[in-house]
């Protein structure tokens, strides 16, 4: 990995996608790394698209931006794709990783991402459902970057997946969410 | 050196690791009323007071003029003090401001910096401390989150100084720092409680023994003189900052001065800007030395009092400087950093060649090519020695 490396996440009010940027950073704060996270704060509203980005780096992070050209984009509803151009400002290199339960092949045509970038999917929204009950993809979603991209070793996300929801959640969310995030991490496809 | 003392590293938001620093200090009372994005500061430190993790005895009242009429109360009376707020919570404390200056009362304040209204905004903008910055309060500006819970710290000891007693600002960017999780390192509780040290009161209310007058008429007759104290005492603020520094650089390792000097040495072009654009300038700075162009940076910390001294004899070697300010001073002036700047070169006749942006209000996003745009001026200026505009606003509609 580079020395420094920019995701941007794409989601919608409600859906936790600020608070897996949160547990991204925790996860690879571990590792002894520099970390950033934040959202692009507008009126919050349940349902409105919104982005959230984290940086993640051996040296400093003195940057105080937006993120412009992410190495990894993170889609956590897919109806997004229809709207927004989620692949702006990508870099050459980027991995996409997309909550569907489409084929990457379908995403990928979608997206019209070049060669040199990848593409990812993993169905994060039935796996929540499967293991928690609700359509919160962000455990899952953590679960497909971990493996993806390699940012971060599966255990350290785990135990940070442990830790940010055992703060306010029961046992029962918590074993869910690791459940979630372990699946994540096992069924996320290439192509 | 470097006696990092077992810091414990940690990714949080500007407003957590404020918070947590005011957990650290545990002080006597705090009197305060939400404002976004300051809100999360006192959200979370009366979190601590519930929790029992502080014995702050804790007033919220109704608004922020009451918030600083509280701690001016219990300041007067003898307790260590703190609040928070921003923009229009600053506005609305605007008088108070001067009586806790003027009474002399250390109170410590974080403003979290946010615009002012008309028009509703609430994003990151430094209006809001720019109009109070001659209201007698130190003002402490912070580039992210590890130096505004640092400048926290600090605080403390610097405004209950005996030979000061002042109240003091610590500024931190509304949202890009306030909101946003940065890797930082917090200081123990132990070495934190040693270094701010038991609360010194001065001529408490509530010492009944002796009894004391608040907040007296002085006419004519003796009302300059006191305003001359408080002018004299202002003087005496940098030396106490700086020897503050050092002691909190044995207890964390990390050096902290009136402002940042960044590749300044022998640069010949320079930006001066405030809090977290100077990070990313700092960035854009190291792209362009890599390109062999010898561009520098001076980041502001004591911005109130101003060390103009200092600072004139850090900047005056640069060929053409830009200062930008998130903040306009209305009525045909310069940004209020830059007429500061202008003021602090002014002694040096061969100075360089100063010109003004405007930029990133109401939070509007600072980007590295808003940097590399105003240093390629610069470049062209130190060429051709021709100033096309002295003020002007950056990244914005025609």
């Amino acid at each position: 990995m580079a020395d420094m490396v920019e995701i941007r996440w794409h989601g919608r009010g409600g859906q936790g996608t600020v608070t897996a940027a949160k547990v991204l950073a925790d996860a690879c704060l571990s590792s002894g790394r520099h970390v950033q996270a934040f959202p692009e704060y507008g009126p919050e509203r349940a349902g409105a698209p919104l982005r959230a980005y984290n940086r993640i780096s051996s040296k400093e992070l003195r940057m105080h931006c937006p993120v412009l050209n992410p190495q990894i984009v993170s889609v956590v509803d897919a109806t997004l794709l229809d709207s927004i151009n989620v692949a702006d400002g990508a870099t050459k290199d980027a991995i996409f990783v997309v909550n569907t339960s489409k084929e990457p092949k379908e995403i990928r045509a979608k997206l019209k991402a070049e060669s040199s970038q990848k593409v990812f999917t993993i169905d994060a929204s039935k796996i929540a459902m499967d293991c928690i009950g609700r359509s919160l993809p962000n455990a899952p979603m953590l679960g497909a970057i971990c493996k993806a991209t390699n940012i971060v070793s599966i255990d350290s996300l785990l135990e940070d997946v442990r830790k940010s929801f055992g703060k306010k959640f029961s046992q029962k969310i918590i074993d869910g969410n690791l459940e979630a995030t372990k699946r994540g991490y096992g069924e996320v496809k290439e192509g | 050196m470097m006696a990092q003392k077992s810091g414990r590293i940690v990714a949080v938001t500007g407003n957590e690791a404020v918070a947590e620093a005011l957990r650290q200090i545990n002080p006597d009372v705090s009197a305060a009323y939400p404002i976004t994005p300051a809100t999360d500061i006192m959200q979370r430190f009366t979190g601590f007071v519930s929790d029992g993790k502080v014995k702050t005895e804790m007033i919220l009242v109704e608004s922020e003029h009451s918030a600083m009429s509280g701690c001016i109360g219990a300041a007067a009376a003898g307790g260590r003090v703190m609040t928070a707020t921003s923009s229009q919570g600053l506005a609305l404390m605007w008088e108070e401001l001067f009586i806790a200056s003027g009474t002399r009362l250390p109170i410590v304040m974080a403003l979290v910096n946010r615009a002012l209204s008309a028009p509703l905004n609430i994003h990151g903008d430094h209006s809001d401390g720019m109009g109070a910055r001659d209201c007698g309060w130190i003002q402490l500006w912070s580039e992210n989150a590890q130096e505004a819970y640092d400048n926290t710290i600090q605080a403390f000891r610097i405004a209950e100084h005996m030979d000061i007693r002042l109240p003091i600002m610590v500024c931190l960017d509304g949202f890009i720092i306030s909101h946003s999780i940065e890797r930082i390192e917090y200081i123990d509780d132990d070495a934190v409680s040693k270094l701010v040290g038991e609360y010194k009161q001065l001529n408490p209310l509530l010492d009944l023994e002796h009894p004391v007058s608040y907040g007296p008429l002085i006419l004519p007759d003796y009302y300059m003189e006191y305003r001359k104290a408080h002018a004299e005492v202002m003087s005496k603020v940098p030396g106490i900052v700086l020897d503050v520094a050092k002691d909190f650089e044995k207890i964390s390792g990390r050096k902290y001065g009136l402002f940042e000097e960044y590749r300044l040495d022998d640069a010949e072009i320079g930006l001066v800007i405030l809090n977290s654009a100077a990070g990313t300038s700092k960035d854009v700075i190291d792209s362009f030395r890599e390109k062999g162009i010898k561009a520098g940076l001076l980041k502001p910390r004591l911005f109130r009092p101003f060390p103009y001294d200092e600072i004139g004899n850090a900047l005056k070697h640069l060929k053409a400087i830009c200062v930008l300010d998130r903040a306009d001073a209305f009525g045909g002036s310069y940004g209020p950093l830059f007429i500061d700047i202008a003021a602090s070169l002014y002694p040096h006749k061969n100075g360089p060649v100063l010109i003004n942006k405007i930029y990133g209000l109401g939070g509007r996003d600072y980007m590295p090519s808003h940097a590399e745009l105003v240093l390629n001026e610069l470049v062209e200026i130190v060429k051709t020695g021709k100033v096309k505009m002295i003020k002007e606003y950056i990244a914005v509609r025609e």
